[in-house]
């Protein structure tokens, strides 16, 4: 996750509190969007950004995860997101998340 | 009017010890990591010449090897030797770095390129023989100056040095004291970029065949600023450039978006001959130092070769309708405007389909798309993926959607209509042009009917806006002449017809009278 998102997700969490945070990912596969979950939940893997040894455990989901589905205006989601679903490996992405949650995620 | 792809011209300069004294991930981790491996690892990882010759996506990129026969070579390439292995190709050229510091030094006009006496004498030949470089140009090298001035320059003027098999053999020297957008760096950067321009102009206009006096307008598109600390981006690479390749009748502009540049060039370009504002226009890019070694880190941990060793160039030459070459269609341009947002759907959309619907055309009436080319050799270990191919699944995707195509279909889709990338990751080169002289050779051969070059852009990058950007247009096969004829005869013999008419009664009353 570059750096000055790092640097959003800690500000609005100290804004907010973590327990009403849910950071929602829109990457393009499977591992990178284990590392930005891992980055908000145990942080910074790669030891380079604000979130380095941060462990917020916030809650996160990808988009195409049926969780955040079924949250969204099926119209809507059929416009904005659902011709990325067809493209994007979800099952491999479902799987990451879900690993990285179990793991880190504190709510 | 309608205007035509005339010809074009693609050029890689095999530069290696500009990876290490020039790209930026390299003078990057020379400040933060001086000591560090990979400094250290470097130079065991640079190609020599011939095997960047004998490199499969260089070969393509110079247009003697198609991309669809670079499709049935398994990935990855960099492990293989292609048996083409030409520095000169139906497109243009791969030049070696000894060629290009002197080309460079020619397209210098403010003595700023200073070049050892010997590697002068020991190179010149060879820049007179390159097949595009005429007496004008090799005229314009100096006889250069002695080794010590080259020294004392780099280490007391802060010249940026110029390095041949890590020996130092010239310098570019700043052209300001203070003024940083004039420092040494930075007219290195501008130089290169406007000597490879030169480079693709020549290659160009040669291949359309053209004569340099027809040419009247030259947009440049690169992704460098020239200008000093009064007009940082300034500009005008494009007139800068015209002036060494002897276009003596053009005037120019520069024409700027990111890696959308090019494809932004283009449609100003056919816009501009469309007009009739100007009969011939020619778009050029420079290649880009500051992106050589990009994901080098990458390549070197994974014991790949340095492949983003070579600067690109490209020129797209458009004339006025020939009733050959095949046509900009102005009537079909996709554009990603300001209200689009970033959603991939809603890009691909604007892009791609918003654009067909508007000329009542399906997905599946377009042969060819070209997006993003990049080649999947550099950017797949670098953790980037296959750019050009995860733009075929959104574009099949998005045709899924709208029931163009059948999901099952959607495999046969990307293969039937997309392309394996093959540029090099130059920003705008690899951005939807580098297909457009495939593109003129398949759809004057009747292969294809029509194709789609699509640039996209990262705005976010200048800081001035979050916006995401794009435009894409159709070259499509030349049929107006042949209408126009038949169209124009119809009409000539009905006015033949009228006329006749018209005499015969007049002559009737004559005779009545």
């Amino acid at each position: 996750m570059d750096l000055e998102n790092q640097k959003r997700v800690k500000n609005f969490t100290e804004q907010y509190g973590a327990e009403n945070i849910v950071v929602l990912l829109g990457a393009a596969e499977g591992e990178a969007s284990g590392l930005a979950a891992e980055t908000v939940t145990n942080g910074d893997p790669t030891y380079a950004g604000p979130l380095t040894g941060v462990q917020l455990g916030l809650r996160v989901y990808h988009v195409c995860e049926p969780e955040m589905k079924e949250e969204f205006d099926p119209d809507i989601y059929s416009e904005q997101v659902e011709m990325m679903e067809m493209v994007l490996d979800v099952d491999d992405i479902i799987n990451e998340m879900t690993a990285i949650r179990e793991q880190f995620c504190k709510y | 009017m309608k205007s035509v792809i005339k010809g074009a011209g693609y050029i890689l300069v095999h530069t290696p010890d500009m990876v290490i004294h020039n790209g930026t991930t390299q003078t990057t981790e020379r400040i933060v990591n001086p000591e560090g491996e990979y400094l250290k690892e470097l130079p065991g990882h640079l190609r020599s010449f011939e095997q960047t010759l004998s490199y499969y996506p260089n070969q393509v990129y110079i247009g003697n090897m198609t991309p669809d026969a670079l499709a049935a070579v398994p990935q990855p390439w960099y492990d293989k030797e292609c048996p083409k292995c030409d520095r000169y190709g139906q497109f243009g050229q791969i030049m070696p770095q000894e060629e290009f510091i002197l080309l460079m030094q020619a397209c210098d006009v403010f003595d700023l390129v200073k070049i050892d006496r010997e590697f002068v004498a020991a190179h010149k030949a060879a820049l007179a023989a390159n097949e595009v470089i005429d007496e004008s140009i090799v005229n314009r090298v100096a006889e250069g100056v002695d080794a010590a001035e080259i020294a004392r320059l780099v280490s007391e003027e802060h010249s940026e040095g110029l390095y041949h098999n890590g020996q130092l053999v010239g310098c570019v020297n700043r052209a300001h004291d203070i003024d940083v957008n004039l420092s040494a760096h930075v007219m290195h950067e501008n130089l290169v970029s406007k000597a490879s321009s030169v480079l693709a102009l020549l290659s160009a206009i040669r291949n359309a065949g053209i004569a340099k006096e027809d040419v009247e307008y030259v947009i440049d598109c690169s992704e460098e600023a020239c200008g000093d600390m009064n007009q940082r981006g300034g500009g005008n690479f494009a007139k800068a450039a015209a002036e060494i390749a002897g276009l003596s009748a053009a005037t120019g502009s520069d024409t700027r978006g990111f890696c959308a540049g090019p494809a932004h060039a283009l449609v100003e370009a056919a816009a501009l001959v469309a007009a009739g504002a100007y009969k011939t226009v020619v778009v050029t890019a420079g290649g880009c130092t500051a992106k050589l070694g990009m994901n080098g880190k990458d390549h070197v941990k994974k014991g790949l070769p340095i492949l983003e060793d070579m600067l690109g160039g490209c020129a797209i030459v458009l004339t006025q309708d020939d009733g050959v070459n095949p046509v900009v269609n102005l009537g079909i341009l996709g554009r990603h405007t300001v209200g689009t947002g970033s959603a991939p759907q809603a890009v691909i959309g604007s892009l791609v389909t918003d654009a067909l619907d508007r000329a009542g055309l399906k997905v599946t009436d377009v042969d060819k798309f070209s997006p993003e080319m990049q080649n999947p050799d550099i950017t797949k270990p670098a953790g980037a993926g296959d750019v050009p191919l995860a733009n075929y699944k959104m574009i099949a995707a998005l045709a899924v959607k709208r029931g163009d195509i059948e999901k099952k279909d959607l495999a046969s889709f990307v293969a039937e209509r997309g392309l394996t990338g093959y540029a090099p990751t130059q920003g705008h080169i690899p951005s939807g042009v580098p297909y457009i002289g495939f593109a003129r050779n398949e759809i004057a051969a009747g292969n294809m009917k029509r194709v789609m070059i699509i640039g996209k852009g990262s705005l976010f990058l200048g800081r001035m806006t979050n916006l995401f950007d794009g435009v894409s247009f159709v070259i499509e096969a030349n049929e107006g002449e042949k209408k126009a004829e038949d169209s124009i005869s119809e009409e000539e013999v009905k006015s033949m017809i009228a006329k006749a008419m018209r005499e015969f009664a007049e002559s009737l009353m004559a005779k009545a009278e």
